[in-house]
């Protein structure tokens, strides 16, 4: 058994140790906000927070996560109301969608760490996250907005 | 008068023969000391500096602020930045994706538990360093990182982040010499009198 948390919630994982976490939050606990995209760390569809970092949990095996804090899409605010939720809907970023989880969480880390992020630092924090739509401009916009909304030093 | 004789006669042979298996000298050094030999010397670090320029060293010692991947030292896709402490920014710090051991499988991220590029303080740069100017930035620890000679061939042999060249996962290359070999061959760079190579040398 491999205990993990998980938007709060407590969970006792019977499955190997190898197991990528992207399968336990989809497979095993249903949530299946996060995607599966390449498998191979490199489109950025999967990132959840581990212990607060961006982490792409089809590479990130259970045993890693094993007493640890994860967040997931579902996790990030009570009422999907994280400013860079109520931003993305402003501003209709999706196109598919496939893709969005992993750009708002990746997102989220970003707007932690810097609250007021320029367009230099959205490529640089958002470039490990592939949208085949092309959607990045309203990304971009979105991120931009969410900053505005912060109340000043909001914590996120 | 013979018993003394005899006596002292024992004692010496005993001393002596105590003494002969004495095989460290007394003056104790970190590294092994021997003559000074420039070309001896240069020769050596030659061969330490094809290792130290090979992919697997290489790309994580780049000139410029992103990692390089691949045997042709390409800069690492997703515009990774080396960031403060050299383990990236942001949402892309290198953990995101290098997990504490290499992912199985071709092309997949490689792993260490101390994955990271050197701090952007202390940037270690080997990329399009010449013989000369590498010997002497490795010797240098306001360059090195604060190593002495003795933690210089400490790293070299027993780093983790060092080994993972030799275990580099699916579809990597090794370095040209194995571990053993390059530790030795910086230490017998070091014990001839640890030159640089002249800087007019290719």
């Amino acid at each position: 058994m491999i205990s993990i948390t998980v938007n709060g919630q407590h969970h006792d994982i019977d499955a190997d140790p190898n197991m990528p976490l992207l399968w336990v939050l989809r497979d095993i606990l249903g949530l299946t906000g996060t995607k599966f995209g390449c498998g191979a760390a490199q489109c950025g569809a999967c990132t959840v927070h581990l212990n607060g970092e961006a982490v792409r949990s089809c590479v990130t095996k259970i045993n890693r996560a094993a007493g640890q804090n994860i967040v997931t899409i579902e996790g990030l605010s009570d009422n999907n109301n994280h400013p860079l939720q109520l931003a993305w809907n402003e501003i209709s970023v999706p196109q598919c969608g496939y893709c969005q989880s992993g750009q708002i969480m990746s997102a989220a880390v970003l707007l932690r760490e810097n609250p007021n992020p320029t367009d230099q630092d959205i490529d640089d924090a958002m470039s490990g996250n592939i949208c085949r739509c092309g959607t990045y401009q309203r990304i971009r916009s979105a991120i931009h907005k969410a900053a505005a909304m912060q109340p000043e030093g909001a914590k996120l | 008068m013979k018993k003394v004789i005899a006596i002292s006669l024992i004692a010496v042979i005993a001393g002596l023969v105590t003494l002969s298996f004495r095989t460290e000298s007394t003056k104790k050094t970190n590294y092994p000391s021997s003559v000074k030999d420039s070309v001896g010397s240069v020769k050596a670090f030659m061969s330490v500096y094809k290792v130290l320029m090979s992919a697997r060293c290489m790309n994580c010692h780049p000139s410029g602020d992103a990692p390089l991947q691949g045997d042709d030292n390409h800069i690492h896709a997703m515009n990774i930045k080396r960031g403060t402490d050299g383990k990236g920014i942001y949402s892309v710090r290198c953990s995101n994706c290098h997990q504490a051991e290499n992912t199985a499988g071709l092309h997949m991220p490689p792993g260490n538990l101390k994955w990271g590029l050197p701090p952007a303080n202390m940037r270690m740069v080997f990329q399009g360093r010449t013989r000369h100017q590498l010997a002497l930035q490795l010797l240098d620890p306001k360059q090195n990182g604060g190593r002495t000679k003795a933690q210089l061939i400490d790293h070299m042999a027993n780093d983790d982040l060092v080994g993972w060249a030799w275990h580099p996962g699916d579809g990597r290359t090794l370095p040209p010499l194995t571990r053993p070999a390059l530790v030795a061959q910086v230490r017998l760079w070091i014990a001839k009198g640890a030159y640089a190579p002249s800087a007019k040398a290719k």
